[in-house]
């Protein structure tokens, strides 16, 4: 039986049609791009064990073809397997090795990036200076101190855990927070409409809107816009309800027991132990067009804890490394005031170089290996002649 | 034949070739006009400094697919000459039939006959407004969703547009004599401004003076609107040495208080100098502004008679016809087996090859970049590389499949190309993203030759099951060895396209963040990758053999073309009612081709003429 499944999982029938099964996905995913956006076909077809087929009307998923993740996890252990079982020492066979070896070590990194790495945007006006990212799919409930106009602290609630605990008792907060509605993607009206209901807020702004629940955005370009209605409460009852969206950059205001605080719902953030100010922001073009030769962000760079504060030249293809994030440029604001730099930390972002190296140095010896004799073989054949 | 005279054969052939060549490029002198010297000065367009020549051309190409013009006569009549009468004497060249429709539906449309293809602009100015009507609706329809008739419609609207703003580009509408107007219009601009203060001011104003110099600035103003040109450089060293100006702009700031530029002087005697049928005066006023530039614009001047030679001498359109001379020996001496046929193909490949490396790297000098910049190129490049591959295949095997191999190769993407170039400007700027020789030399070329080595494996299996099929021509020994080949080339496909594959993973780890995005373009480059190994794998494991392993390379074949072109057309087909796209039409003969080579494999060996020893 286990001999069967070692043969069974080494042989090379299994790795052909794992290919092969690899290359039908492929082309079916890149044709559902064009049906389902590029996103979600990742999900659907490369980021699962299975294909699923939803019939019209049914509760149920049909699986009908294997996914991204079971193909490329049988090939993984086929690859182990045969490694296993076929390899002796020996020079003919190093560059094979190398290849593989170098697959290995592109798949598990590629694993690595999906399951580790974090996207967010940084985005700057002309001499504005920041310490943290936003995401851009993901949302928060900030609820800042800021009595001490140089202090800010920030408690943080990411959305995802709203609509599951409706309290929360953030640690060192001298009250609770409870989630009276919460709506992951909702539309604000400031008149009356059909299906919209008046926001039951009492302090603060928002009493005088309505707003409504829509569903989820499934297009790239568009993301879900939260809102929530929020109730502190303290020992001595309600300090009221508050209404907070992501329509709103202002905050919503209160006090309690000699100290001020914010409450906002807001894009996600991720601080950084430094700050980036957008001194000079280029946007060049060809002479006479308007085809972009260049973008580029001149922007200082200042680490409190290192003491280190220099300029940096973040352009396309010459991103910002530091402290284990990466700047881009990735895009500007139409008025050419203001930049939008990526910033993404990606713990694996080194392992395809390796593996292309390993992939590259075995597929040279290989064909070297193969070709050197051919030549030799073919010289000596020509001689006798 | 005598053996000496075999000897003597291939290298006659490519004699006789040379002197064709060198023929074809040595230009006879001129008398008249110095069209040559007019159509080698530089102007800024597009993005980029071409010579007026290049604008020419490939105006042409977006007009009636040609860069020549046939006159009435049957006379062929240069690029570089017609445009010279659309800029200076637009009344003339309006009767010219330069544009080619050919579409029932804009035929009927625009009242023209069916039975001609070319027509002029007066032919097709009456219908303007229903052809611009209908324009003006279709461009807010998304191009992947265009009818034929729309997207034909398009064409001929965009072409009559670039048309129209050639017109008003170096020459006022209405002017005859652009000389003596200038020289009026300078005289002008004194009394008018003085005039015009007045009027601002309420008082009494010269109504004549300033009614002659606000005609004169209407009429600038309309040239500076829309002239696609810019062939005024700056006089003098305040402004930045690429701002080079429309003339239309160059004249309105002279009312500003600006000089004359010397190069508005000189153009305005050329057109002045062509319509009076002057050539002695246009003449001097073109090499009096050549004079002008060498002193102050080397650099741009040089590069604009360097393109100018290269266009002159088509060089992928002189290595397309030797291919084709090439595949007609390769052919001919696999049927009748004498060995200086075979190197008679060998040598035109050879020939036709450096040509086409010659063209190849002229491009790279004139662009100052590497090969692969846009699909045109990628057409050329993985042409020059198959013909490579299949240079080396002949110098190892002697049979005349790699002579075959190259010339097929070389020719058809020359031709491909050729196609590609009608949609205009094949030397275009590259975008912000792309604007990197560093990534387009590494992984653009890596992944191109993996594209080429593909399609090498591919037709080598195309040959031999064909030759097997069809006739009795291949022995066990040849199928060997054409297996051989299939395997080495398919090796060396794997190693190119896995490299180019990682490589422009790399690339977007370095510009966007992510190293794998599951792009429609890094699928394609994928795809091929995962056949390649998948046909490595079948034959290490036995699970194919010689028959077997050519019908996976036709596979192959299939994927790269898919690669190649097909993601670059996602959405077509799939949206629009028909496969509107000629592109996307040849995508498909091409893949149905393939799909019934492979059903030909499928034909059981024992009806195969090769393999069968009773129908020998």
């Amino acid at each position: 039986m286990i001999r069967s499944l070692i043969r069974g999982f080494s042989s090379l029938w299994l790795t052909f049609s794992c290919l092969v099964l690899g290359c039908v996905i492929v082309f079916w995913g890149t044709l559902a791009q064009v049906q389902m956006g590029l996103y979600r076909a990742q999900e659907e077809i490369f980021r699962s064990l299975f294909i699923y087929w939803h019939p019209a009307g049914f509760p149920w998923k049909i699986p009908v073809f294997p996914g991204g993740y079971l193909i490329g996890g049988l090939l993984l252990i086929n690859l182990l397997v045969a490694h296993v079982r076929y390899y002796r020492p020996g020079k003919g066979k190093i560059g094979i090795v190398l290849v593989h070896l170098g697959i290995v070590l592109l798949l598990a990194g590629q694993m690595l990036t999906d399951g580790l790495s974090v996207e967010s945007v940084m985005h700057l006006r002309l001499g504005q200076t920041r310490d943290y990212s936003e995401s851009e799919r993901q949302s928060e409930l900030a609820i800042v101190d800021v009595t001490d106009p140089k202090v800010e602290k920030v408690v943080a609630i990411p959305t995802q855990f709203l609509s599951r605990h409706p309290i929360f008792q953030p640690s060192g907060l001298p009250f609770q927070v409870r989630i009276a509605a919460y709506r992951a993607n909702s539309e604000v009206s400031i008149q009356p409409a059909r299906g919209f209901e008046p926001v039951q807020a009492t302090p603060g702004f928002g009493g005088d809107l309505w707003w409504r629940d829509t569903p989820s955005e499934t297009a790239m370009d568009k993301t879900d816009v939260p809102s929530a209605l929020v109730d502190i409460r303290t020992g001595s009852g309600s300090l009221g309800t508050f209404f907070v969206s992501e329509y709103f950059d202002k905050p919503q205001a209160f006090a309690w027991q000699g100290r001020s605080y914010e409450l906002f719902l807001r894009a996600r953030r991720y601080y950084l132990p430094f700050s980036l100010k957008l001194l000079e922001f280029r946007h060049d073009r060809y002479p006479g067009t308007d085809i972009p030769k260049n973008f580029s962000s001149r922007v200082r760079l200042e680490c409190p804890a290192s003491g280190e504060n220099r300029e940096v030249l973040i352009y396309m293809n010459n991103p910002l490394r530091y402290d284990g994030a990466t700047f881009y440029q990735a895009s500007f604001d139409p008025d050419d005031q203001g930049s939008v730099l990526q910033v993404v930390r990606n713990p694996g972002w080194l392992t395809p170089y390796f593996a292309c190296a390993l992939v590259g140095v075995g597929l040279i010896v290989q064909f070297l290996i193969h070709l050197i004799p051919f030549l030799k073989e073919r010289a000596a054949h020509e001689t006798s002649h | 034949m005598k053996p000496r005279i075999e000897k003597a054969v291939p290298w006659l052939c490519v004699a006789g070739f040379a002197i064709w060549l060198l023929s074809a490029c040595l230009p006879s002198p001129e008398t008249g006009f110095h069209f040559r010297a007019f159509g080698s000065l530089p102007v800024l367009m597009d993005g980029r400094f071409q010579p007026l020549d290049s604008v020419a051309r490939n105006a042409l190409l977006q007009m009636r697919s040609k860069q020549t013009v046939l006159l009435d006569d049957g006379r062929p009549e240069s690029a570089t000459q017609w445009l010279l009468a659309t800029l200076a004497a637009p009344e003339s060249a309006d009767s010219q039939k330069i544009f080619r429709v050919n579409n029932g539906e804009v035929l009927a449309l625009l009242r023209l006959p069916e039975t001609r293809e070319y027509f002029s602009y007066n032919d097709i100015q009456p219908q303007a407004s229903q052809l611009f009507a209908q324009a003006g609706r279709i461009e807010g329809i998304e191009n992947s969703r265009r009818t034929v008739f729309e997207s034909q419609l398009m064409k001929l609207a965009n072409a009559i547009n670039l048309y129209e703003q050639l017109e008003l580009s170096l020459k006022p509408p209405r002017t005859g004599d652009f000389a003596a107007e200038l020289a009026s219009y300078t005289k002008s601009i004194r009394p008018g401004m003085i005039a015009m203060d007045d009027r601002a001011a309420g008082r009494s104003y010269d109504t004549n003076a300033l009614g002659l110099f606000l005609g004169f600035l209407a009429g600038y103003d309309t040239m500076a609107r829309y002239s696609p040109l810019s062939p005024i450089p700056p006089a003098d060293n305040l402004v930045p040495r690429d701002e080079w100006q429309s003339v239309g702009t160059n004249l309105m700031l002279m009312a500003g208080g600006g000089q004359l530029n010397p190069a508005t002087a000189a153009y305005a005697t050329m057109v002045t100098a062509y319509r009076a049928n002057d050539p002695a005066r246009f003449n001097q006023a073109v090499d009096g502004y050549r004079a002008w530039l060498a002193g102050r614009y080397p650099h741009e001047i040089s590069l604009a008679n360097q393109e100018f030679v290269f266009n002159s001498i088509q060089p992928f359109y002189l290595a397309t016809l030797i291919y084709i001379a090439a595949l007609l020996l390769a052919f001919l001496s696999w049927f009748h087996g004498t060995g200086w046929l075979r190197r008679s193909a060998f040598f035109l490949v050879i020939l036709a090859w450096v040509i086409h490396s010659f063209g190849l790297v002229f491009r790279m000098h004139l662009e100052g970049r590497p090969p692969v910049t846009n699909l045109y190129s990628s057409a050329v490049f993985i042409g020059w590389g198959a013909v490579v591959l299949g240079m080396i295949l002949e110098k190892i095997h002697k049979d005349g499949v790699g002579c075959v191999v190259a010339s097929l190769v070389g020719f058809v993407t020359l031709i491909i190309a050729h196609n590609l170039a009608l949609g205009g400007d094949t030397m275009e700027m590259m975008r912000a993203v792309l604007n990197t020789n560093f990534w387009l030399s590494t992984h653009v070329i890596t992944v191109t030759l993996g594209y080429a080595s593909t399609f090498v494996a591919g037709l080598l299996a195309i040959i031999y099951i064909l030759r097997g099929l069809l006739t009795s021509g291949l022995n066990p020994g040849s199928a060997r060895a054409l297996a051989r080949m299939v395997y080495g080339v398919v090796c060396f496909a794997t190693l190119f396209s896995f490299l180019g594959t990682v490589l422009g993973g790399i690339w977007a780890d370095q510009s966007w963040g992510r190293f794998w995005g599951w792009d429609p373009k890094e699928n394609g480059a994928l795809l091929i990758v995962l056949w390649n190994a998948a046909i490595l794998h079948a034959r290490w494991g036995g699970l194919v053999r010689e028959r077997g392993l050519m019908i996976l390379a036709v596979i192959g074949n299939i994927i790269t073309s898919w690669s190649w072109f097909g993601v670059n057309m996602l959405g077509i087909g799939l949206h629009s009612y028909g496969f509107t796209n000629a592109a996307f039409q040849w995508l498909l003969i091409f893949v149905g081709s393939q799909m019934a080579i492979i059903l030909l494999a499928l034909i059981p060996v024992k009806n195969w003429r090769s393999f069968n020893p009773n129908k020998v």
